[in-house]
């Protein structure tokens, strides 16, 4: 058996972090799900138990089923579009291109930005007649159009800031992985004649599958988390088009105080990140090996 | 970033393809930048040019000025700094022990323990905003800068990855300086955590520029001048004042985003390496 002054040493070593994730990530996550079967406590009126009530709520609840809707075709815009970027870039950079330092530091400096602070850049991108958009296509002879007052397109230009903010932090991921890649690889597939398509196509793809799916999964938990922007440019608007779960959450725990109904869409995203998790450990563990 | 020198052309493109390739590389780099130089041109110039481009507009720092003085920005400077450098140095204590414990310590319960720690790299303090709300309030914590950084204090991603360097120093190392008379602790000071000094600059700069621009939860707890971190006070400034134009804003956020800018551009392989290798697992 392991020595007992060890095992204690290491518990004590251990004791400040766990109390702390106890206290902050465990605690509240299964809280949560008490409290998704309570009411919300009001003065005089202490919470009770109604079942499965927040969740009738919530099925009956339109705005619930529209922040779901924009944020599966939030994450579906952002996460294929950006990881396509990110290893065209990372090829660019890695390749001999003319002035990669610029074109690294051009992809890259959005990342290091606040999103809070670069959303005020693209709020003024995007203003009706003012808006650096709107003088472009005014040049161009095209109709005046209000991306962010509309709710057909609201949601596309959240999204392409999103896609503008993460492409070049995906693509330092692709950057680390292709420098591990041996030159001779592609030096073999062109003596054999193959085009330089081909050889992305059957071997660099491929090798690049591990970073790949590390990156799709920290895209994914991004577009559960990536909210600030939206705090800025539309609170949500126009008529809930642009509204997140998160932000719906914000909404509702903390300008409606709907603790209970909070907690039961909070469940919602935990269930969502937890699907992740398990595609995490179910499909990425068994395929890619970590050191 | 490697030093080493591109790999060499291994197949046959003609310069058309070589062109076309360069031109499409430049055109995004250049879109990708165009926010920025967008927002450095309003802020640097009067508003009258802020959306008139023109080569001989003056140049002004007239903006910068009115910003500063027209929220209290010295405030949230210092508390971003205070909130940055308190969530950093007790991520760096809690993560070395607790990584310590986790990579040389054998005993029951070991792998459950992680299992339950890398929870949070999927359930992280960003989504439980409504539970995590209510235990500062029942600690008398709310609108204090130790209630921002609190639920970030234990990082998972932090211990992983002092975890993963732990394991690669080798055991010999560690015998020696038991042979000479060190204990755990200092073992862990004087073997493991100099061998580390990459790692931990580089979860530095990650950590330090996740809490420079966090802004859902500091918005939540924080509710007056004294706790608000800089991205709560630049929303709170763009958002109120709906007089002020848009040369002061852009001015605003520059401002608050300065510092990382600064010193991305000072230290950018740094930076771009630290993300690498924070990245890698």
């Amino acid at each position: 058996m392991f020595r007992l002054a060890d095992r204690v040493t290491a518990w004590l070593l251990l004791l400040p972090a766990l109390a702390l994730l106890a206290a902050f990530t465990h605690w509240p996550a299964l809280a949560t799900l008490w409290h998704s079967v309570m009411s919300t406590p009001k003065k005089g009126r202490p919470a009770r138990f109604v079942g499965l009530d927040n969740y009738r709520g919530m099925v009956e609840d339109e705005v619930f089923w529209q922040a779901l809707w924009n944020n599966l075709i939030f994450a579906a815009g952002t996460i294929p579009l950006s990881i396509a970027l990110a290893i065209s870039m990372a090829l660019w950079v890695n390749g001999r291109i003319a002035g990669r330092g610029f074109l690294r530091l051009a992809y890259f400096t959005p990342t290091v930005l606040p999103m809070i602070a670069v959303a005020n850049i693209w709020l003024f991108f995007y203003t009706p007649q003012y808006g650096l958009l709107e003088q472009i296509t005014h040049g161009l002879g095209l109709p005046s159009h209000n991306w962010l007052g509309d709710k057909h397109t609201v949601l596309g230009a959240m999204i392409v800031v999103a896609i503008w903010k993460e492409a070049g932090f995906f693509m330092i991921f692709y950057l680390a992985a292709l420098q591990g890649i041996s030159p001779s690889l592609a030096e073999a597939a062109a003596l054999e004649g193959a085009s330089r398509w081909q050889y992305f196509r059957r071997v660099l793809f491929p090798l690049l599958m591990p970073t790949t799916l590390f990156v799709l999964i920290n895209a994914l938990i991004n577009s559960v988390r990536m909210v600030d922007h939206i705090f800025v440019m539309t609170r949500g608007g126009p008529d809930n088009a642009s509204t997140l779960l998160l932000y719906y959450i914000y909404q509702v725990g903390f300008s409606f105080w709907d603790s209970g109904y909070a907690a039961a869409l909070t469940v919602v995203v935990l269930i969502l990140l937890g699907g992740v998790a398990l595609f995490q450990f179910g499909f990425l563990e068994r395929r890619t090996h970590y050191r | 970033m490697s030093t080493s020198a591109p790999p060499p052309p291994a197949f046959g493109i003609s310069p058309v393809e070589r062109g076309l390739e360069t031109v499409g590389a430049w055109l995004l780099g250049l879109l990708w930048i165009l926010p920025l130089a967008y927002a450095v041109w309003t802020a640097f110039h009067p508003s009258a040019f802020s959306t008139r481009f023109e080569l001989g507009a003056p140049l002004t720092l007239q903006n910068f000025v009115n910003a500063w003085h027209a929220a209290p920005f010295a405030r949230y400077f210092l508390n971003t700094m205070m909130l940055v450098t308190m969530v950093l140095a007790a991520q760096l204590v809690l993560g070395t022990l607790a990584a310590y414990a986790l990579a040389r310590f054998e005993f029951r319960g070991r792998d459950l323990v992680f299992a339950l720690i890398l929870l949070q790299l999927m359930v992280m303090p960003d989504v439980l905003i409504v539970e995590n709300y209510a235990t500062m309030n029942a600690l008398g914590l709310r609108d204090t800068v130790l209630a921002i950084g609190l639920p970030y204090f234990a990082s998972a991603f932090g211990i992983f990855l002092l975890r993963q360097t732990f394991k690669t120093v080798p055991r010999e190392l560690d015998d020696a300086a038991r042979v000479e008379g060190a204990s755990g602790l200092q073992v862990l000071l004087k073997v493991y955590v100099p061998l580390a000094r990459p790692v931990y600059l580089a979860y530095a700069l990650v950590s330090v520029s996740y809490h420079w621009n966090n802004f859902l939860w500091p918005l939540i707890v924080s509710n007056s001048v004294e706790t608000r971190p800089l991205t709560v006070g630049l929303q709170v400034f763009s958002s109120t004042d709906q007089g002020v134009d848009w040369s002061i804003i852009t001015a605003a956020t520059l401002m608050t985003s300065a510092p990382l800018l600064i010193g991305f551009l000072l230290f950018q392989r740094q930076f771009v390496q630290s993300f690498m290798r924070a990245g890698i697992r």
